[in-house]
């Protein structure tokens, strides 16, 4: 039963589908391309679409939807290398805000 | 559809895009400003194609520093930007204005207008000085966004391959977007903004979409 869930689950689950939504808006992938990704998945240095501008426009949007600021400082090649290391680092985010 | 060139007010030459046949509902379309107007292009014109078949007029023409122009962006000011607007209003003879996100900023606020995901001057800055910071920071000199935007404010500043001067980066922090008669959200459109996508693309349902609530708005 959803009640009896701990509220960081549940807020974790919301992360990975508001990720995987803007992920598919930046990448353009449909819904089943984008559901197929894991937390190994390759993101900035595997996918050569995801230039400076990409990564920024993806970093502003996810600080919209998730409504938490994302420091220049946190923005480094581990971040944003694989999906789950970004859920990862969005997931603290969240639980700190 | 006609491309061709009118003369600029403030001197030379620059392109517009016309659907023109004297039909009475005549649109000025005010791109999206920089990387957002690249990657919006297509979309942009495709909804203006759709207009043309529901007997709208529209023009899209080139704001000076942009796309095929060959006036230095560097030049160019947000006041510079609404009075070439204005002078295109006249030439064109238009009735209405479509503006694109952060076309609002410099949409002259004369004409009735609709204004689609309109985003501020300020949001598309940081988002350029961010795309910046990730560049310089890969290429080992990392500077922050707060210093990347003090240093265009006072002096201007070249972000994410945008030669931006001080007064352009002035305004756009400051600017407002008048009052539309009418606005569309993205949320509207049924999925998400295409200006997101890392390569530029194309959706044709969101142009049908956004060309429905346009004539639908002008109605």
């Amino acid at each position: 039963m959803a009640t009896n869930l701990p509220a960081p689950t549940e807020q974790d689950e919301d992360t990975d589908l508001i990720l995987r939504q803007v992920l598919a808006d930046v990448l353009g992938l449909s819904a089943e391309r984008i559901s197929e990704l894991h937390a190994d998945s390759g993101l900035f240095g595997d996918l050569p679409e995801l230039d400076s501008m990409a990564v920024a426009g993806l970093l502003t949007e996810l600080e919209d939807r998730l409504d938490i600021i994302i420091d220049d400082e946190d923005v480094d090649g581990e971040m944003l290398e694989t999906f789950g290391g970004l859920l990862a680092f969005l997931a603290v985010k969240r639980s700190n805000g | 559809m006609l491309t061709g060139l009118w003369p600029s007010p403030v001197g030379g030459e620059e392109l517009l895009l016309s659907f023109d046949e004297g039909r009475q509902r005549r649109l000025v379309v005010i791109p999206a400003l920089f990387d957002e107007g690249n990657k919006l292009r297509h979309f942009t014109v495709e909804v203006m194609r759709r207009l043309h078949t529901t007997g709208i007029d529209s023009f899209l023409p080139d704001l000076p520093g942009t796309n095929e122009s060959l006036a230095p962006l560097v030049e160019q000011t947000v006041t510079g930007w609404r009075q070439y607007l204005s002078a295109a209003v006249d030439h064109s003879r238009a009735t209405h204005m479509l503006a694109i996100r952060a076309g609002a900023v410099i949409d002259p606020g004369h004409l009735p207008s609709v204004h689609y995901a309109a985003a501020s001057g300020a949001s598309q800055l940081r988002t350029l000085a961010r795309a910046q910071a990730i560049a310089e920071k890969e290429a080992g000199a990392p500077v922050s966004r707060e210093d990347l935007l003090v240093q265009a404010e006072a002096q201007g500043a070249t972000l994410a391959g945008h030669d931006l001067g001080a007064q352009m980066v002035r305004e756009l922090l400051e600017a407002e977007a008048p009052i539309p008669t009418s606005s569309v959200a993205q949320g509207d459109l049924g999925s998400g903004g295409l200006w997101l996508r890392a390569e530029p693309a194309h959706d044709p349902g969101q142009a049908d979409r956004l060309a429905a609530m346009v004539l639908e708005r002008l109605a």
